[in-house]
């Protein structure tokens, strides 16, 4: 099983998310720079990690959207390749495209950065499916621009595929129906604001990130 | 030949920027002002002959995103 991290300059989750996926799969991650025009061959699954990629600038996500890297990521996905996009990773693949809506600052003003209850809205998805459905969690965030926002009907739509994959039970940043991730219609793209790999250690003081990782490998060895 | 990019927050998409804004006007003792919006402003120094389209082109694969924003282009002479 082949895994890659993005790296952007600005990008400080990178090693964190590097560290989930080689307890998840047992060898280390390939670290992609940003300018790099190429992923690893038949890549089965892509981090794009959380951080400040090129200091926010224009927008969170916004350049690092349209970094080299991201085409071959966006090409990975289109044949079925695992992306998981945390905090800035979601920002960066809304702002490609890959997943609708945007995050926008958060409506109290405040960074927030605080471990937060979720709910799993979606259990059946390859992200979560280590988790039951309407299962409480707690994930970490930390982040200043985690307001999702999108039109009623990109919301109906959502929640009517299934595609909100995690909520928040209490709403720490003002996200439209309290949408903490989304999946993309082929389910194999997840973007989410809190962080997973934050806790998957007993030391983290939550090992509730850990199935995140798990079930995702466990998924793609079924279907290998 | 330079463009001026005037990038708005869509009606009905929350501004917290803005609403600091105002609160701090108020705070300073200004009367009267009902709402705050907060925006950017991009200057572009263009070629000259640089074609609407490409500056339009610039606005929608950019500077703007159209999920949450608006643009306006003003040619400076």
């Amino acid at each position: 099983m082949k895994s890659a991290v993005i790296v952007f300059p600005g990008s400080n989750c990178d090693r964190d998310l590097a560290v989930a996926f080689e307890k998840a799969t047992g060898a280390k991650p390939a670290m992609i720079w940003h300018r790099d025009t190429e992923l690893p061959d038949d890549i089965d699954l892509i981090g794009v990690p959380g951080g400040f990629s090129y200091g926010d600038y224009l927008r969170s996500g916004a350049m690092a959207a349209r970094s080299p890297v991201m085409q071959a990521v966006a090409k990975a996905a289109d044949r079925g390749a695992y992306v998981l996009g945390i905090c800035n990773g979601f920002q960066v693949l809304t702002e490609s495209g890959l997943l609708p809506g945007a995050l926008l600052r958060n409506a109290g003003g405040h960074f927030v950065c605080r471990d937060v209850a979720l709910t799993v809205d979606n259990a059946q998805s390859a992200f979560t499916s280590r988790y039951g459905a309407g299962e409480a969690i707690n994930f970490p965030v930390a982040h200043h621009d985690g307001n999702y926002f999108a039109d009623a009907e990109t919301l109906d739509r959502l929640e009517g595929e299934g595609r909100v994959a995690l909520r928040y039970a209490e709403n720490v940043n003002g996200s439209a129906r309290n949408i903490a991730g989304i999946l993309n219609e082929g389910g194999n793209v997840l973007g989410m604001m809190p962080h997973p790999e934050r806790v998957i250690e007993t030391a983290h003081g939550s090992t509730d990130g850990r199935r995140l990782f798990e079930g995702l490998v466990e998924g793609l060895l079924t279907q290998a | 030949m330079k463009a001026r990019i005037f990038v708005t927050l869509k009606g009905g998409v929350l501004d917290p920027q803005g609403k600091a804004i105002h609160h701090a006007l108020e705070g300073l003792g200004f009367a009267g002002v009902n709402d705050a919006r907060a925006g950017k402003l991009i200057e572009l120094d263009l070629a000259d002959g640089t074609s609407d389209e490409d500056i339009d082109a610039m606005c929608r694969k950019l500077l703007a995103n159209t999920v949450i924003e608006n643009y306006r282009i003003e040619k400076v002479a």
